[in-house]
């Protein structure tokens, strides 16, 4: 198992602003709307660089989503910012007309995803933004794993030409990727080959991942990891070749099991190549106030659960 | 001016007669403010807007108009094609499968003159101010237009984009309201009342004029004097008095018209109260 150590923990949303702040250097096309939470998406530094090409729009989160349409018809790049509870769910006809079927190059960036919001409870913790923005058509849904990735992700998505849903949240995890990564949209990211079975992991879950790999080598059992940080699009080669070999997968993501990166893995393997798969992810629930580490325990999102359907899914192979 | 009021209203005049023909021809579509809402096309495709057939999205330099109200499609293609955008004989090709002539209006299949798609009601308001802030952003001079039904105002997006527009001075926006008090389920004031309108915008901090949509030479004056509103802190609101299936007796004033078709004998009686001024598609 590769070994892989931090020096610090950061929040992936501070990626986002550190991204957004660099895109507004690099782009005097990137501009940026927020839905009153400006503190919590870390757009301060963006803001205080490029006042003239902020939007504070109000708690209302539609009018923002039809503001950025309209500000892509005179050339400009919008970066929408609110908890992704509010950027998908609450606003997904506006999205779906005026952003996806209108073919904009809106990026809508989503922070507070998941569990990990913690005790704010479960009118703020979306589980199941994932299926809800990848089931749009031309819809690119990516979920970087730490501080480093979020922030390559948010500059790669500035480059790219199409509706961009960006995830990140709220936690200090840590930062244990290169500072200096390129991005590429829709390209997995091997973490650590193996040969007995393959993790897939999005988000925060991939340093569990590599956690579970670790504890699953003492136990003698050589994990492949892999950080899909895009769920749409696939990285179908990536996945086909890394199961080929092992023959067996476990998918890893906050995310309701319906409708998430295990799904549409689920998909690709039916019709490709057929392995036996388990899930870690939140069993069709919503989830409630507590800590973060709390919630994923209790949600049995731990590296321990993902040791746990490590063994069981070899345990399926034939 | 451009054209005398008199051509105008013949531009109306064949513009309502495509709406009745491509509504006819598919036996589906939106007549009812279609008709009621073709003087106002007439007037602000042929006389007051500063547009370029050759279209590109982005629009720079010209004026950009936006349609919330999706459904009324059959009005604004005929005004496209009349206008330039593309040749009318594709109006035959209306809701008929692989048309760029949606049964309400997309970007998704590349017509010139649509940059946005609209039909779930609510929207097109939003994205209009996203465009004219796009416009400010560059300091291009062009002009941002859109037209909402008044039923469609009951949807809440309109009230969080009618609240922005004055607090951010989008002061290079005029929307239109086609207030003819109808929407599918009947009179809006039976439906769900708009009350007193006016007011309200106002309320809002969006100054407000009124006119009188099937009147062509005040809908004219009105959307020139609207335009001379532009640049001074607020954005405009043209509160337009229409009636839905305004140039047919049988259609006027009600909404039965709002998403039925005419039958073949219905049709006849309705194009015999209507002149070609300019060749049917």
């Amino acid at each position: 198992m590769k070994k892989y150590t931090y020096t610090e923990k950061k929040d992936t949303r501070s990626g986002f602003g550190a991204g957004l702040h660099e895109a507004g250097k690099r782009n005097e096309n990137v501009v940026a709307l927020c839905a009153d939470l400006v503190g919590s998406l870390k757009m301060d530094a963006f803001i205080k660089d490029f006042p003239e090409r902020f939007v504070q729009v109000g708690i209302a989160e539609a009018n923002m989503m039809g503001i950025a349409a309209g500000l892509t018809i005179g050339g400009k790049i919008p970066f929408t910012g609110t908890f992704a509870n509010f950027s998908t769910g609450r606003v997904y006809d506006q999205i779906r007309q005026s952003i996806a079927y209108s073919g904009k190059n809106v990026k809508i960036c989503a922070s507070h995803a998941g569990l990990t919001l913690g005790e704010d409870g479960a009118t703020h913790q979306i589980l199941e933004d994932i299926g809800l923005m990848k089931m749009l058509p031309g819809m690119v849904v990516i979920n970087p794993c730490d501080y480093n990735q979020t922030k390559a992700a948010t500059l790669a998505i500035m480059d790219y030409e199409g509706p961009v849903y960006l995830r990140f949240g709220r936690p200090v995890i840590p930062v244990f990727t290169p500072e200096d990564q390129k991005f590429e949209i829709g390209k997995a990211w091997m973490v650590n080959e193996g040969t007995d079975v393959t993790i897939l992991a999005t988000g925060h879950m991939v340093w569990r991942a590599i956690e579970a790999g670790e504890k699953l080598a003492e136990l003698g059992i050589d994990a492949e990891i892999i950080n899909i940080h895009t769920i749409k699009p696939l990285d179908d080669e990536a996945i086909l070749k890394s199961v080929k070999k092992t023959g067996c997968v476990v998918t890893c993501e906050e995310h309701n099991k319906f409708g998430g990166l295990g799904e549409s893995v689920a998909r690709l393997l039916t019709t490709e190549y057929l392995a036996p798969q388990e899930f870690v992810a939140v069993n069709d629930s919503f989830g409630e106030s507590a800590t973060p580490d709390q919630l994923m325990t209790k949600y049995k999102l731990d590296p321990a659960d993902i040791v746990a359907a490590a063994q069981k899914v070899i345990a399926r192979k034939k | 001016m451009k054209h005398t009021i008199s051509e105008l209203e013949d531009i109306a005049s064949q513009v309502r007669r495509d709406c009745l023909r491509m509504v006819h021809a598919v036996q589906s579509g939106h007549p009812g403010a279609s008709l009621g809402c073709a003087d106002f096309f007439t007037a602000l495709y042929f006389e007051v807007l500063n547009h370029n057939p050759e279209f590109t999205m982005k629009g720079e330099g010209e004026d950009l108009f936006f349609l919330s109200n999706g459904h009324i499609s059959p009005v604004w293609y005929s005004v496209l094609a009349r206008s330039g955008y593309f040749d009318v004989s594709e109006l035959a090709t209306f809701r008929k499968l692989d048309s760029r002539l949606q049964g309400h209006p997309t970007t998704h299949e590349g017509l010139p003159g649509v940059r946005i798609a609209s039909g779930s009601l609510g929207q097109g308001l939003s994205v209009a101010i996203g465009a004219a802030l796009a416009k400010k952003i560059d300091g291009d001079k062009g002009l941002i237009y859109t037209l909402m039904g008044d039923g469609e105002l009951q949807e809440g997006q309109n009230w969080e984009a009618l609240m922005f527009a004055p607090f951010h001075k989008v002061d290079n926006l005029i929307a239109s309201v086609d207030y003819n008090g109808q929407q599918i389920d009947g009179p809006t004031e039976k439906v769900l009342s708009l009350e007193n309108l006016q007011a309200k915008f106002e309320a809002f901090g969006w100054h407000v004029i009124t006119s009188d949509g099937n009147d062509m030479g005040e809908i004219t004056k009105a959307l020139h004097y609207a335009k001379s509103l532009t640049g001074k802190g607020k954005p405009i609101l043209n509160l337009m008095s229409t009636q839905m299936g305004y140039g047919v007796d049988f259609m006027v004033g009600t909404h039965k018209w709002h998403g039925s078709a005419p039958s073949d004998e219905q049709l006849k009686t309705a194009l015999d109260q209507i002149k070609e001024t300019a060749g049917d598609y």
